[in-house]
């Protein structure tokens, strides 16, 4: 009855038969395999591809994915206390509103004209991070923070006509994979060693491993294990004296109560903006950032895109547009640095909005009540018996190192029962940082209620000692 | 009553009246009153401030801030009415008939998948969950993997790439990857690419330490058998190309150009970032191509975003399976895990899976079309483009050059040469113009190996009545160009702002990227 029923699909306009017919009219062609006359036959695709059959109705097609997403479990539904390079902090409404907007989530590449907001946004944005940075150069998004790292690794190469980079190696791992592959084979990384009791920079080791050929030292602040490290002063120093450059990496969020690097030397900043307004998405909505001081061999060596702000034909008028776009790979594909394409853009939009919500005292306050919930974590997990805090004594920002190598009970085991609890404990790193035993990372934000630290305190507890009692 | 021909109907010439929103915004920070707040967060309970005090004390002294950063301080009515005038002086392709942005796809992007994307059960995941909590985004993850093998013809795909550049990137890595594991590596430092190739082909593998081979256009507009035959040797790592290229004509020689660089040992990358004209109709496979990458914010209508996020799909054959950023995701019959366990992985090119509502969104407009209907894309797309070439090639002043006569795919790199010659306007002066009637044109079309460039990508999601406004606009355009050519060169007049002093741009001494910077320059 229906089975041949021709569909013109809600997507494709011009589907509809007597269009197409009197578009190819005009074309001068009969049909539109003529318009593949160019494809030979030997490419040609003869069979049909194997696809599910589709749901066009838009309803079946609702139904369709929302039932395969109640498969999973969210942190919305759960108490999660994960961490490591993605974050769940509370996405303020206007945010999603803006980033939604189907003039900023449809546009695309569009001139200074047509698109002024567009370059206006992101210059806002940027001037913004410049601010919380206390930076004159911050570059629009690029895909992640480990893509940061590793174009203010080559910049700093490229600087000082260095090859050899000296990382922290309390990095996080999946970021120094990301690094080592965007190095390879040009420019050699080395680990500089962190002190095991206090999860800072090993100054000794830096010192022994710095030397003539080291174009910068990249660590990070707070590093992946939750450390605040005090020594950045002493570090850019070092660096400095061997005309190196020192690079750091960190998590805006922090900087509301935090020095930006800037404050101890830093010459190249970057991290990770998620935290400013995005929802986690899977890991989906990461986006990095590149901050310098304003300076031409630091500006001339980006790859980004950079907006400005100028003026136009018209007295007291603001106009923005690219500033030094022959940098970039999009103008020479040969001489321009790095390379530049489709990235995060809309994230950088958000977190401009964010900044713009929160505004100074805010990030002070968000900053303050993050330090305190996650001391207070700490103080309640480390009173449980078979828990210990590493670098109990260095100070934490929102995350850190809880071990249970006392316990006897694995992370993957601690995890599994607080799981059944409803509680998603803190990201196993037993196996990515083997010398610290039994190991998880936990992240505690403002999101984090004392209830929920202490339902977390109390299931872990339990946890541990149901195993003594075995 | 409403008396017809009382006010002059531009619809008549389908040129619209147009003139864009002009809300002449300040900048944010001169929107700032000290005290007002955008939003509040919850005060500390008690209990945790009885425990551990202020949390600052316990901070080191040096890394204590004093000064909160010099942020704006705005109400939120305030900030989102700001933004809102901002969107409003932004036109994106839900606005506009957004076919002057060839090479970019600027395709439909349905609502209902932003409304599924913007699903809790989907933006609360957090990415280090245990597998058994994600089943379901895991699921959409692996069939979209199984889709694209089916649209490519190839064995696996990762979707950790954050857009098409980064997957070129990922390509020029798996290429490295590979003659490290047979020892040639050293040996093989050149990459083979083709002049209308997204400058990242060439751009991404110097990252990696390549040599840039470069093939020229012939006068037929395409790569020359001859030309790679001379470029490839015992040096050759690998070709990276885009096929169609960005004049739309298909290269009907790609599988003997696949031929040529197996033969010396290369390997394969094609360039499908924009398939939107041969979906079904050709496949990376048959081509002979060993790696391909498509992007799913082109083809797969996941939204632009101004510029992201975005993602590369990258494809495989079963040979390169092994050198793949980790984690794969796999399923077992009975349930989604992922996979470490890749042997010879370049690592890692971006944290954890890549954009993954990106992933979701390309999922589900899949799931929309099935087979037949990725096939209908396409063959509207082309049909719609031919359309528009033919009428563009009708307009003063314009033309397609190479392959005269020839159908195109999916797009066409056209010329304002004859029309600059005749009038001094250029197709900056277009793009300009262009805006005040509505549309977006685009001047970025790099290398200029086409004078006085445009391309123009109509997709599958115009309707005719739609490219005809388009088109009514060029003409107008056109006709402007030979009558008063002042007024193109002097545009635009009904958008946001007017003509930007450039110069400044590259001036150390002027560019200011920031508001500080331009406080400080221009010493307010």
């Amino acid at each position: 009855m229906n089975k041949k029923k021709k569909i013109v699909h809600p997507y494709i306009p011009n589907s509809v038969p007597e269009i197409k017919q009197q578009m190819l009219k005009e074309i001068g062609v009969s049909d539109i395999d003529t318009l593949y006359e160019d494809i030979p036959e030997e490419l040609r695709f003869k069979g049909e591809m194997n696809l599910p059959d589709p749901l066009v109705s838009e309803y079946a097609l609702e139904r369709h994915v929302d039932q395969i997403l109640a498969k999973n479990q969210t942190c919305q539904e759960n108490l999660s206390f994960l961490g490591g390079d993605c974050w769940q902090h509370y996405v303020p409404a206007i945010c999603d509103e803006i980033n939604q907007r189907s003039e900023f989530l449809t546009a695309y590449a569009g001139e200074p004209y047509e698109d002024h907001g567009r370059f206006q946004t992101l210059f806002e944005y940027a001037s913004m991070m410049g601010e919380l940075l206390d930076m004159d150069v911050v570059n629009v998004p690029t895909y992640d923070w480990g893509q940061a790292a590793s174009t203010s690794i080559r910049m700093a190469a490229r600087i000082t006509r260095r090859t050899e980079v000296l990382v922290a190696e309390s990095i996080s791992p999946d970021r120094l994979l990301i690094i080592r592959n965007y190095c390879k084979p040009t420019i050699k990384i080395e680990l500089v060693k962190y002190d095991k009791k206090t999860g800072k920079l090993d100054i000794d080791d830096l010192k022994a491993k710095i030397s003539s050929n080291t174009a910068g030292i990249y660590f990070e602040n707070p590093s992946y294990h939750g450390c605040i490290e005090d020594q950045g002063k002493i570090i850019s120093d070092i660096a400095h004296k061997h005309s190196a450059l020192s690079l750091v990496g960190i998590d805006p969020i922090s900087l509301g109560i935090l020095i930006p690097p800037s404050n101890y030397g830093a010459d190249i900043v970057c991290g990770d903006i998620q935290g400013l307004g995005m929802h986690m998405q899977y890991g989906g909505s990461l986006a990095g950032f590149i901050a310098t001081r304003d300076e031409e061999r630091f500006v001339m060596e980006y790859p980004s895109r950079l907006f400005g702000i100028t003026t136009t034909a018209v007295e007291g008028e603001y106009g923005f547009g690219d500033v030094t776009y022959e940098r970039t790979s999009f103008h020479d594909r040969i001489e321009g640095k790095e390379f530049i394409g489709t990235a995060s853009a809309l994230w950088g939009i958000t977190a401009g909005v964010y900044l713009a919500l929160v505004g100074p005292q805010g990030m002070q306050e968000l900053g303050q009540l993050i330090v305190q919930k996650s001391q207070y974590a700490i103080k309640k997990l480390s009173e449980i018996e078979g828990v210990n805090i590493p670098f109990y004594a260095s100070s934490h920002f929102k995350e850190f190192v809880v071990d249970f190598s006392t316990s006897s009970k694995t992370v993957k085991e601690v995890n599994k029962t607080l799981l059944k609890e409803g509680i998603f404990g803190g990201k196993d790193i037993s196996k990515e940082f083997p010398e610290l035993g039994n190991c998880a990372v936990y992240c505690v934000t403002e999101i984090h209620t004392k209830e929920d630290i202490d339902r977390l305190v109390q299931a872990v507890d339990e946890c541990l000692k149901r195993e003594e009692s075995k | 009553m409403f008396k017809k021909g009382g006010i002059k109907m531009s619809r008549k010439s389908k040129v619209r009246n147009f003139h864009q929103a002009k809300w002449d915004e300040p900048v944010i920070f001169e929107l700032s009153n000290k005290g007002e707040r955008g939003i509040l967060f919850p005060e500390i309970e008690k209990e945790i401030e009885t425990v551990v005090g202020d949390g600052i004390s316990n901070l080191p002294k040096n890394m204590v801030r004093e000064q909160p950063p010099n942020l704006p301080e705005i109400s939120q009515m305030q900030v989102l009415k700001h933004y809102l005038r901002l969107s409003q002086q932004t036109l994106g392709a839900d606005l506009n008939v957004d076919i002057g942005q060839g090479t970019c796809t600027m395709k439909y992007s349905p609502k209902i998948n932003e409304k599924l994307a913007t699903s809790p059960k989907f933006t609360e995941l957090h990415p280090s969950q245990d597998e058994t909590t994600v089943q379901g985004i895991l699921e959409i993850i692996y069939k979209l993997d199984l889709f694209l093998r089916e649209i490519s013809g190839l064995d696996k795909f990762t979707f950790q790439p954050g857009g098409g550049s980064q997957a070129i990137f990922a390509i020029a890595s798996i290429i490295q990857a590979h003659h490290d594991a047979t020892g040639e590596s050293e040996k093989r430092d050149e990459i083979i690419t083709t002049m209308f190739s997204h400058p990242s082909d060439a751009a991404a593998p110097i990252v990696k330490g390549y040599k840039i081979v470069n093939i020229y256009p012939n006068e037929d507009g395409l790569p020359a058998v001859e030309a790679l035959e001379k470029a490839v040797s015992s040096h050759t790592a690998g070709l990276l190309i885009t096929n169609p290229e960005d004049t739309g004509i298909f290269n009907p020689k790609i599988r003997e150009f696949t031929r040529i660089v197996h033969e010396v040992g290369g390997v394969c990358g094609y360039d499908q970032a924009n398939a939107n004209g041969v979906l079904g109709i050709t496949r990376a496979k048959e081509a002979g191509f060993d790696l391909c990458f498509f992007n799913l914010h082109k083809t797969f209508s996941s939204p632009h975003g101004c510029g992201g996020p975005a993602a590369g799909a990258l494809g495989v054959t079963e040979e390169f399976i092994k050198y793949l950023p980790t984690p794969l995701v796999e399923f077992d019959e009975s349930k989604y895990f992922f996979n470490f366990d890749v042997p010879k992985s370049i690592g890692k090119v971006r944290a954890f899976y890549g954009v993954v509502p990106a992933i979701l969104k390309a999922y589900s407009w899949i799931m929309s079309l099935g087979s037949k209907g990725l096939r209908e894309v396409s063959e509207v797309a082309v049909l719609n483009n031919n359309y528009l070439l033919k009428k563009v090639l009708e307009l003063r002043g314009t033309s397609a050059p190479y392959a005269e006569g020839r159908h195109r795919i999916e797009q066409v790199r056209y010329s304002w040469n004859e029309l600059y010659k005749e009038t001094g306007v250029t197709t900056e002066d277009i793009t300009c113009r262009m805006v005040d009637f509505g549309f977006h044109m685009w001047s970025s079309h790099h290398p200029f190996i086409v004078a006085q460039p445009f391309t123009l990508e109509p997709t599958e999601s115009y309707s005719k009545a739609e490219i005809d406004e388009y088109i009514a606009g060029l003409k107008k355009v056109v006709e402007e160009a030979y009558e008063n050519p002042e007024l193109v060169k002097t545009a635009p007049h009904r958008s946001v702002v007017h003509k930007i002093d450039i110069d400044s741009l590259d001036d150390p001494a002027r560019w200011a990227i920031t508001w500080r910077a331009y406080l400080k320059k221009s010493k307010k």
